[in-house]
């Protein structure tokens, strides 16, 4: 009987993931109410709330599992995933818009991503390998194999090239390397080659940055051992050179939308207009929405992907600023749900395993509602628990089922 | 966390509460709609400047996108003010379900009736959007067909292809389809523009979106070749309308292509606004095929314009030197094995050396030229010379010279080994020997300056290619001129067609036997390559003439190959130009001119 219940533990976070999926369908429901009505979008919904059954009661069986088979789980899974990952790069198939993205398998009929698997995955492998150690994560030395854990399924799922997931993981291994106890100082200063690399564009700036970086490093020398601050250096000296190769290897598309999120007017047509149709949408929202089902640009097809990347854009429209508000509140407390669990448990496992599940949550949601406004570039990554798609919809389960199993041990 | 998601709530307080106005649509059933601005495609110029392809506003007729069946039905109404084929209405909406969100256009080059029509029944047709565009205009007509190819409405396979990128291009586009315009399409194209529309539930267009600001877009660049137009269209004027050829002239200085003429040709201007299904038909049913560029495409034996590679090799290998007589005179045949092999001249021309024997084109020299020279090295110096090559002239398509590399290409060819007598037709530019008068020209620009010839290029200022070498001491450069000098001089085959008042004029006829003989021609085809400039100075100008099934190289090509090179040389040299050029023209109006007479008293006797 207490097994059965467990989910109880955490009701309000359950319930209001219970309350977003639903939402969810409904919005699926609405973004497949169009002028010219297509078989796909049109019964989008009902396939999503058939996963929607399946997800719920795989997240009931995942959180009757003991701690100690999905402790156990992590190695092979990551093997697995790892594995996956690496045969997408060469039988890998793209999807929809994005079919020049090499990002999904294909079983038969069934089709399914392997970088979803994998990001729980490296979730709970990490958890295991930082929870295992005593001392806390001091030095870039200490942060070096773990950071390669991260690294090894980012870097596959960048080669797809699939940068939306990619920006997951980094959330995944700035959260749970936070939460191991890294000096917030020595996770900036990882973060610096990112965005050395950003910088990179214009030779002028990135000198200066480079100079910013020495002058900080030399300033807190005393925290810092010297080949750590060399290796600092000497990464964000790479991260510059590799940025043109790097920026080549980008689909046009994706080189594109960074561009675009730079100066949307770059280039209009294509991924700019993505872009502006998302803005009216949610601009013509205004406070009130224009209704359920009854928003304009949606209904005449002008959105990109509405029922999936761009399905907040839909509930800008239809539900206006309440509606986006609302839906930021309800992502904001079921992460902030996230953290509470983690403070609590006393378990260091369990306490890294929810961190690397916030920090998996908090990059989609930030860079998918981001991006219909233009705050973030436009990258092909879903909203958790709302956009359309099967196995996303089940992995998110899962890991809620896993953090509410593993926080709520003992 | 929080602060990550503090962002994204102001964001959308911006957008939705305070900038609402700005991004909210006028009315609730609005949308935005994309119209492309079409920019200009760059002019074309010829060498001296002269505008040979520009635009005139044109119009074009744009169908918004919307639901399949609403499409079809406002098609089917416009198809009553103006030509729309079924074929046309279904490629349409296989681009409607292609490319959804763009504008479709109907028409890229409608007539100014059609779109008046169409504007005067605005009410009727609320989804049509009738712009200016530029349309494509060509000076010159037919005589530059074949320099200029021409521009037509961009296809579904183009469209599909990678040629043609989709951030550029877009269903309803003119783009380059032959010659220059297809070679140059990138930089002539230009980058079109856009601009943002709002438009009603109906599909009518309520005003702009001031969201976004107009991208006016990028006219072409301009493009200038080498050619100079006026000497295209003296070489249409004197090319005879009713036989088939090419000709093409090179600048020795750089390679630069002065005339590059095909005749037939066709009037790109009839393509422009799409051509009639009736004119095309017609122009691929003719057996003389006018769309065929027969400077780049075509392929002909040499015949003894050839002669002139095998004494450049004979003198390069040493087996000869400029005075060496071979040592069996020329009786008007020559046997070897058990076979005799004719000369042209059934008298013979007994005794030659290098340069009696070109002025001669004495077949029995070349023979046993070719036998000293032996068929390995033969085929070796040939190939490594570059006549199984392309030139890489800047034209979409070029054909590659057929010769023989090796031995092989006689059993894969023909089935058996090749036998030592093969060396003898190959010698006077006959058997397994083909070549483009591209080809040729390029050789007798190498012939015109030091032994190396650049790559032939029809835009100015642009370098393609390497340069050809022929590897021949300067003295021996000397001593095929010489030869060449012969052909024209007194006495020579193709003198009287190709003595001219101001420049002296060195070539070589060529009568190419071709055994395909078509509609019942069997005649041989007419060449004549050469080169002219002042006399005592340096060439001026090299110039290749084919006269498909015209006989004789002297009679029919040679004056050609003059008129062409008197022409240009008199607009260099600042010679008012006159339309009876050679002594031939004079004497056939008129006596014979005293800058003849003065040159050449001892002919003039010899006639009286």
């Amino acid at each position: 009987m207490r097994q059965l219940t467990k989910w109880l533990l955490e009701p309000s976070l359950v319930l209001a993931v219970l309350a977003l999926t639903c939402f969810g369908v409904a919005m699926i429901y609405s973004a497949g109410v169009v002028h010219i009505p297509n078989d796909v979008t049109q019964n989008a919904w009902i396939r999503q709330g058939t996963w929607f059954v399946l997800a719920v009661t795989a997240f009931i069986v995942v959180t009757r599992v003991p701690v100690r088979w999905i402790e156990w789980v992590a190695l092979p899974s990551y093997t697995l995933s790892i594995l996956l990952l690496v045969s997408t790069l060469v039988v890998g198939t793209g999807v929809g818009t994005a079919a020049g993205v090499k990002s999904w398998i294909q079983i038969g009929s069934f089709s399914f991503q392997p970088s979803e698997i994998a990001k729980i995955a490296t979730i709970l492998f990490l958890a295991r390998f930082l929870s295992q150690r005593k001392d806390p994560l001091n030095s870039v030395q200490d942060l070096l194999l773990p950071a390669l854990l991260v690294g090894l399924p980012l870097a596959l799922v960048m080669l797809q090239p699939d940068l939306g997931t990619a920006m997951a993981f980094g959330g995944i291994l700035f959260a749970m390397f936070f939460w191991a106890g890294t000096p917030v100082i020595l996770l900036l200063l990882i973060a610096s080659p990112v965005l050395g690399l950003i910088l990179s564009y214009d030779t002028i700036i990135w000198s200066g940055y480079m100079v910013a970086l020495v002058g900080f490093l030399y300033l807190f020398r005393y925290r810092l051992l010297l080949f750590e601050s060399v290796g600092v250096v000497l990464a964000n000296l790479a991260a510059g050179t590799v940025a043109q190769p790097l920026w080549n290897r980008l689909a046009i598309y994706q080189q594109n939308r960074i561009l675009v999120f730079l100066d949307p007017e770059v280039d209009p047509r294509g991924a700019g207009y993505q872009l502006i149709q998302s803005k009216v949408a949610v601009g013509s929202g205004g406070v009130m929405g224009q209704g359920f089902t009854l928003g304009s640009q949606k209904r005449y097809d002008f959105l990109p992907e509405q029922h999936t990347d761009f399905i907040f854009s839909v509930v800008g429209e239809e539900l206006g600023f309440i509606g986006t508000a609302l839906g930021i509140l309800a992502f904001s407390f079921i992460l902030g749900r996230l953290v509470h669990m983690a403070t609590r448990t006393p378990d260091p496992f369990a306490g890294l395993v929810v961190l690397g599940i916030f920090g998996a949550w908090l990059a989609h949601i930030f860079v998918n509602i981001g991006m219909t406004v233009g705050v973030v570039p436009i990258t092909g990554i879903p909203l958790p628990f709302v956009s359309y798609g099967g196995t996303f919809l089940l992995m998110c389960w899962i890991s809620l089922a896993i953090a509410v199993r593993v926080a709520h041990e003992g | 966390m929080g602060i990550l998601m503090g962002i994204l709530t102001v964001a959308f307080f911006r957008l939705q509460v305070l900038r609402s106005d700005t991004w909210e649509l006028r009315a609730e059933s609005n949308r935005i709609r994309q119209l492309p601005i079409p920019a200009p495609r760059g002019t074309i110029h010829d060498r001296n400047g002269r505008v040979i392809a520009d635009n005139v506003p044109g119009y074009a007729i744009t169908l918004l996108p919307g639901p399949p069946d609403s499409i079809r039905a406002t098609l089917n109404k416009m198809s009553q003010y103006m030509e729309i084929s079924d074929e046309r209405i279904e490629s349409l909406l296989a681009f409607l379900t292609r490319y959804g969100r763009q504008p479709l256009v109907v028409d890229s080059d409608a007539d100014f009736p059609v779109a008046s029509a169409l504007q005067e029944r605005r009410t009727e047709f609320p989804t049509v959007y009738i712009e200016m565009r530029p349309r494509r205009r060509y000076f010159g007509g037919e005589a530059a067909a074949h320099v200029l190819g021409y521009v037509g409405e961009i296809t579904a396979d183009e469209l599909a292809s990678a040629d043609f990128s989709q951030d550029l291009y877009e269903q309803g586009m003119v783009v380059g389809k032959a010659g220059v315009e297809k070679q140059y399409e990138s930089i002539l194209q230009g980058r079109r523009g856009l601009k943002y529309v709002e438009v009603d539930a109906r599909g009518r267009i309520v005003g702009d979106f001031g969201a976004f600001r107009v991208d006016p877009g990028e006219g072409g660049e301009s493009l200038h070749l080498n050619i100079d137009i006026e000497l295209q269209e003296w070489i249409h004027h004197i090319f005879p309308k009713s036989l088939s050829g090419a000709v093409i002239a090179l600048d020795p200085e750089d390679g630069g292509i002065l005339a590059l003429y095909s005749n037939p040709g066709y009037d790109p201007n009839d393509f422009v606004s799409g051509i009639s299904t009736e004119l095309w038909q017609d122009l691929n049913a003719d057996n003389r095929n006018p769309l065929f560029n027969r400077v780049v495409l075509g392929l002909y034996p040499p015949a003894s314009t050839w002669k002139l590679a095998v004494a450049g090799i004979g003198l390069d290998l040493g087996v000869i030197t400029p005075d060496d007589k071979m040592p069996v005179p020329c009786t008007g045949s020559y046997v070897f094995g058990d076979r005799s092999y004719r000369c042209w001249d059934p008298d013979g021309h007994g005794f030659n050396n290098l340069a009696e024997a070109i002025g001669n084109s004495c077949d029995v020299y070349f023979y046993q030229l070719g036998l000293r020279i032996g068929l390995d090295p033969l085929l070796r110096r040939s190939t490594e010379i570059g006549f199984s090559r392309k030139c890489g002239i800047d034209l979409p398509q070029e054909s590659q010279g057929i010769f023989p590399s090796e031995r092989e290409f006689w059993e894969r060819r023909f089935g058996y080994a090749p036998r030592e007598g093969e060396v003898l037709p190959l010698s006077i530019g006959q058997g397994p020997n083909s070549q483009t008068p591209l080809k040729i020209a390029q050789f007798y620009l190498a012939l015109a300056r030091d032994g190396s010839a650049p790559t032939p290029v029809l835009a100015r200022g642009l370098e393609i290619g390497d340069t050809w070498a022929l590897d021949l001491d300067p003295d021996h450069m000397q001593a095929l001129r010489e030869g060449l000098r012969k052909v024209t001089a007194p006495g020579g085959t193709a003198h009287f067609g190709t003595a001219l008042e101001h420049w002296e004029v060195l070539g070589k006829t060529g009568t190419a036997e071709h055994g395909l003989s078509q509609a019942g021609l069997a005649e041989p085809h007419a060449w004549f390559a050469g080169m002219a400039g002042p006399f005592g100075g340096p060439p001026g100008i090299v110039v290749v003439v084919i006269v498909e099934y015209g006989e004789s190289g002297s009679a029919i090509a040679a004056p050609i190959m003059a008129k062409t090179a008197d022409y240009y040389l008199r607009k260099k040299y600042s010679i008012p130009t006159d339309s009876v050029q050679t002594y031939l023209d004079h004497v056939q109006i008129g006596p014979v001119p005293t800058w003849y007479q003065e040159r050449y008293p001892a002919v003039i006797g010899a006639i009286r």
